[in-house]
């Protein structure tokens, strides 16, 4: 494009390539695919999963850089992104503990299991505890009702807790934690 | 063409059968466990891992490990079973790292079942032969039971050792027709695995004579075609859970391995697509559909058949078919277990959809929150482009479709239709009005057709067995059955599958085992946050779309949470509410305040603040919000009130009018005290009250402080010699 006037204004490639550093090599895979697709628009929500998955959140460098590469404007990306419960706009901890207050959780007793959660962390739903390890929220049903209350800790569900099992089981978290870490 | 087609099927079919000939495993002894998200959350993970080094210490190379997904019997998972050549199968229960050495050594190895172990615990011996009568409504029913009657008699006459020989009453097979009313008895002989159609006492006299006696299987009056549940009575037939259950949209999950396309094929999978290809007429699948007379299993139960025939006729060639397994309505299971545990039978459903609509695309959109679910729909997409069963020419019919898995991400509103056809096209799901239906401007404003995951799995089983077969197992106006999940205050928890109009008391007492722990039922809650809550008065109803909603409730999807009598109707009112109100996507007034203010004066009457006229406001409310709410979420928001206020009302005005809460739930209606006659100060109290209200000296009664008192309830968990009142 030579002819065009504005050429030497255009940043376009400092702007893209700044995008692409900010996002993980399957992260723009997934958007080079997304770009062949007829509708490009409709991979916004996967790619979405896609950097929560790497980053465990969605930061705004990120969901600008995604508005930049799949070319949506900024502000549907942060609309999407706030209209979903499961995506988080902040980091969360190392373990994410969704307490299940589906129905069936709750009139097995789910409800005091959160609030035994609540008094061990010192946290309330939303919140991280300080040492970063656990974030707290509350899930809408992970599907295995026939085993209620049930929590998940990132993917591991745990069937028919009991209040007074919570703290073995944090413990047990937090040494798994420090195995990895060693 | 249509021989091309035929001409696939059976290459792929063929290429089955020798894969799975070479693996040989009906020869050996299969050890199946469990692999789903509740199997894995009850340990099925370590137990699979565990047999798995048995099996390679033991150098022995004629036992093999399989792979199934759920059978839906959450309460006694993870469940294993053993399968050997000539026996019948034998199911353990709760299965632990400990009781597979037992199970290894005393079974697989040793030949000999453990009994204590074993599902339901129904058995004290593994009978060498059982005979299983159907017991269903529309077959010889009366035959049955006279059968029944007479076989400990006949058998001791023909000289069958009776000890040996177990007779189980189990429920319908599924093989009614209408010619055979009232006039065939249908048996199965396992472990042979034989179903025989009898007329009458001389044919049974034949069976016994000639094969429970003699060996050899009656020829003439065996049944050949492949018929839709044996395979599952085959191998749950002996647990009463089961054979209550009519299987049919599950009939493969807790049977095949469900990420070998191969295992899918053996079971008659991917000859009904073969079918409808081969015949190539869009038309004859509508129809067959239609007169099927299936009605989606997503909720509102809008005729499948009709739906289609919708989109097949709109001038728009460019369609689309979604699969909705958004599975929103928290306290339902079944599309998890039927996406983890039959993958290739979603995706037959989708395919044969597509194909009926003339859609080039599909797209199964499911909630982020089934991770297992997703890798196992990916898979059976992956297996079947590799195979030709997606993409360009399936099977060289011309027929083009792909499929393709977008994910959901945590808002209930994305259920329904509209919303979940934004969410696809990457937007906010919030939902539009309707007209026009998806049907005519869908997806990117092309014509979609939306169907659940249990009305797709569906699909491939009416075709194959044909619409009045399917037609005839339900109701009047809806064919087939339903797969209701059962959880809450019930003994065993888990997926049913009934015909559409087996009555509430049969699901509940009949299959679940009824409230444990001695309480009384108090209400049965169907339908989700939109449906309603039915009393034990009721209990005879017979679950169907209409019979449902003339008592207040909704089928729904399928979710059934048994509640006690230790569950307080205006809480359960208020649970529901505010999930509505957490989830209204906020588009339109009446839902987005509306609910606000329901909620505001529930939250007064559990908190001992109410007055009489807050009943008529709720009322007045609910009627508003269902009148002018622009989405199904908003307009069915109230129903949970609405029934609960119906048919419990008593308690509403328990906690208006005394300031009372029966059931002892809401928090601020209750009160703890310790009766000092009872009290032999042990402490436990005060040790865990998390707000140090308790005081006293051991050994001497303690008191509560009732200022300070939080009402956490832990005093009255702990104490153990019952002084701690609540009232
Ligand atoms: C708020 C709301 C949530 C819904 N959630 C689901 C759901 O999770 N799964 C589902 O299949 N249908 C759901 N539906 C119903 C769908 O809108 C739609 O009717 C259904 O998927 C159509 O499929 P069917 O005809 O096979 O039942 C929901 C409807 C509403 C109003
Ligand atoms: S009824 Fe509720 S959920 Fe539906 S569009 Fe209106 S505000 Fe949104
Ligand atoms: S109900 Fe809870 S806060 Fe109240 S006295 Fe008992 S333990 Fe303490
Ligand atoms: S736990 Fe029971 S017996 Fe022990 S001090 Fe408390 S009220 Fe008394
Ligand atoms: S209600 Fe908790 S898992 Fe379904
Ligand atoms: S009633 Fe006997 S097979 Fe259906």
């Amino acid at each position: 494009m030579s002819h065009c006037a504005c050429h030497n204004t255009d940043n376009r490639e400092q702007v893209e390539a700044a995008s692409r550093a900010a996002l993980s090599e399957d992260i723009l895979r997934a958007i080079e695919e997304a770009r062949r697709d007829p509708e490009p628009g409709g991979r916004l929500i996967s790619i979405l999963h896609k950097v929560q998955g790497h980053f465990g959140y969605l930061g705004k460098e990120q969901m600008d850089a995604v508005a930049q590469l799949l070319q949506v404007p900024a502000a549907e990306v942060t609309g999407v992104a706030t209209f979903y419960h499961f995506f988080r706009l902040k980091p969360g901890g190392r373990y994410v503990i969704n307490i299940c207050l589906g129905t069936a959780c709750y009139v097995k007793g789910g409800a005091e299991v959160a609030e035994k959660f609540k008094e061990e962390l010192g946290i309330d739903f939303g919140e991280t505890s300080k040492d970063g390890m656990f974030t707290l929220e509350c899930a809408r049903c992970v599907g295995t009702c026939g085993l209620a209350p049930v929590i998940m800790i990132n993917e591991n569900v745990h069937a028919k807790v009991k209040p007074d099992e919570v703290p073995a089981l944090l413990a047990r978290y937090r040494d798994k934690a420090r195995q990895e870490q060693a | 063409m249509s021989k091309n087609v035929m001409a696939a099927y059976e290459k792929l079919r063929a290429e089955a059968e020798r894969v799975l000939t070479e693996r040989s495993e009906a020869s050996k002894i299969r050890i199946q466990v469990g692999s789903a998200t509740c199997e894995n959350a009850s340990g099925a993970g370590e137990v699979h891992e565990e047999f798995r080094k048995l099996i390679e210490a033991s150098g022995r190379k004629d036992i093999v490990l399989r792979r199934t997904g759920c059978t839906g019997r959450c309460s006694c998972e993870p469940i294993v079973g053993v399968i050997a050549p000539g026996r019948i199968p034998v199911k353990y229960e709760k299965v632990t790292r400990e009781k597979v050495h037992d199970i290894f050594t005393l079974h697989v190895l040793g030949g000999a079942p453990v009994t204590k172990m074993m599902l339901d615990n129904g058995l004290h011996a593994v009978p060498e032969m059982e005979l299983h009568l159907c017991a269903g409504e529309r077959c010889g029913r009366d035959q049955s039971r006279r059968f029944d009657a007479l076989l400990p008699e006949k058998l001791a006459a023909a000289g069958v050792d009776a000890s040996k020989v177990r007779i189980v009453s189990a429920g319908c097979f599924g093989l009614c027709r209408s010619e055979q009313s009232g006039k065939v008895t249908h048996m199965l002989v396992r472990p042979d695995n034989v179903l025989y159609r009898l007329a009458d006492e001389k044919d049974l006299q034949e069976v016994i004579e000639q094969h429970l006696k003699g060996g050899r299987p009656v020829d003439r009056l065996r049944l050949k075609e492949h018929t839709v549940s044996k395979r599952f009575f085959d191998m749950y037939g002996d647990v009463a859970f089961f054979n209550r259950q009519s299987r049919i949209a599950l009939r493969n999950s807790g049977i095949v391995d469900p990420e070998d396309l191969y295992e899918y094929m053996q079971y008659k999978g991917f000859s009904p697509l073969a079918r409808v290809l081969e015949k190539n007429d869009p038309q004859w699948v509508i129809d067959t559909v239609t007169r099927s007379k299936l009605r989606g299993r997503g909720g509102a139960g809008y005729p499948t058949g009709q739906k289609w025939a919708l989109a097949a006729r709109a001038a728009e060639k460019t369609r689309y078919i979604i699969c909705n397994a958004d599975e929103g309505d928290p306290g339902a299971f079944m599309d998890r277990s039927m996406l983890e545990g039959d993958p290739f039978g979603v995706v037959e459903g989708m395919i044969i959809g597509g194909f009926a609509i003339g859609a080039q695309r599909g797209f199964f959109y499911i909630r982020a929150e089934y991770p297992m679910a997703i890798r196992r729909i990916q898979n059976a997409i992956e297996q079947c482009r590799k195979h030709g069963l997606l993409g360009q020419n399936i099977f060289g019919s011309g027929f083009n479709f792909d499929l393709e898995i977008r994910l959901g991400a945590g808002a209930f509103v994305c259920g329904e239709e509209t919303a979940l056809i934004h969410s696809i096209e990457g937007r906010r799901g919030e939902p539009r009005i309707r007209p026009p239906y998806p049907t005519e401007s869908g997806l990117w404003g092309k014509p979609t057709v939306i169907n659940n995951v249990e009305t797709l799995v569906n699909i491939p089983a009416v075709i194959y067995y044909g619409p009045e077969w399917f037609a005839r197992l339900g109701s009047e106006r809806s064919g087939g059955t339903k797969v209701f999940a059962l959880a809450g205050k019930v003994l065993h928890t888990g997926l049913v599958e009934v015909p559409i109009g087996t009555t509430l008391r049969q699901i509940v007492f009949g299959i679940g085992g009824g409230v444990p722990g001695g309480k009384r039922l108090k209400a049965i809650q169907t339908g989700g946050p939109a449906g309603g809550c039915i009393p034990e008065k009721l209990l005879d109803t017979p679950v169907d779309f209409d019979t449902l909603s003339r008592v207040g409730a909704i089928m729904g999807s399928g979710g059934m949470i048994i509640m006690d009598e230790d569950d307080c109707m205006v809480d359960i009112a208020k649970f529901f509410l505010s999930f509505s109100q957490d989830e209204s996507c906020g588009k339109c007034t009446p839902c987005r305040e509306g609910t606000k203010r329901m909620l505001e004066i529930l939250e007064r009457i559990t908190s001992g603040q109410g007055v009489p006229e807050d009943l008529t406001n709720l009322e007045r409310l609910a009627q508003l919000i269902r009148k002018a709410s622009l989405c199904g979420l908003g307009r069915n928001a109230p129903n949970p009130i609405l029934s609960t206020l119906t048919h419990y009302r008593d308690e509403y005005v328990a906690h208006v009018t005394e300031k009372r809460c029966p059931a002892k739930k809401c928090a601020a209606l209750v009160r703890y005290e310790i009766n000092a006659e009872k009290c032999v100060g042990c402490s436990a109290c005060a040790r865990n009250c998390p707000v140090a209200c308790i005081s006293g000296e051991v050994r001497k009664p303690y008191r509560i402080d009732a200022a300070r008192c939080v009402k956490c309830g832990r005093c009255f968990q702990v104490c153990k010699f019952g002084a701690v009142n609540r009232s």
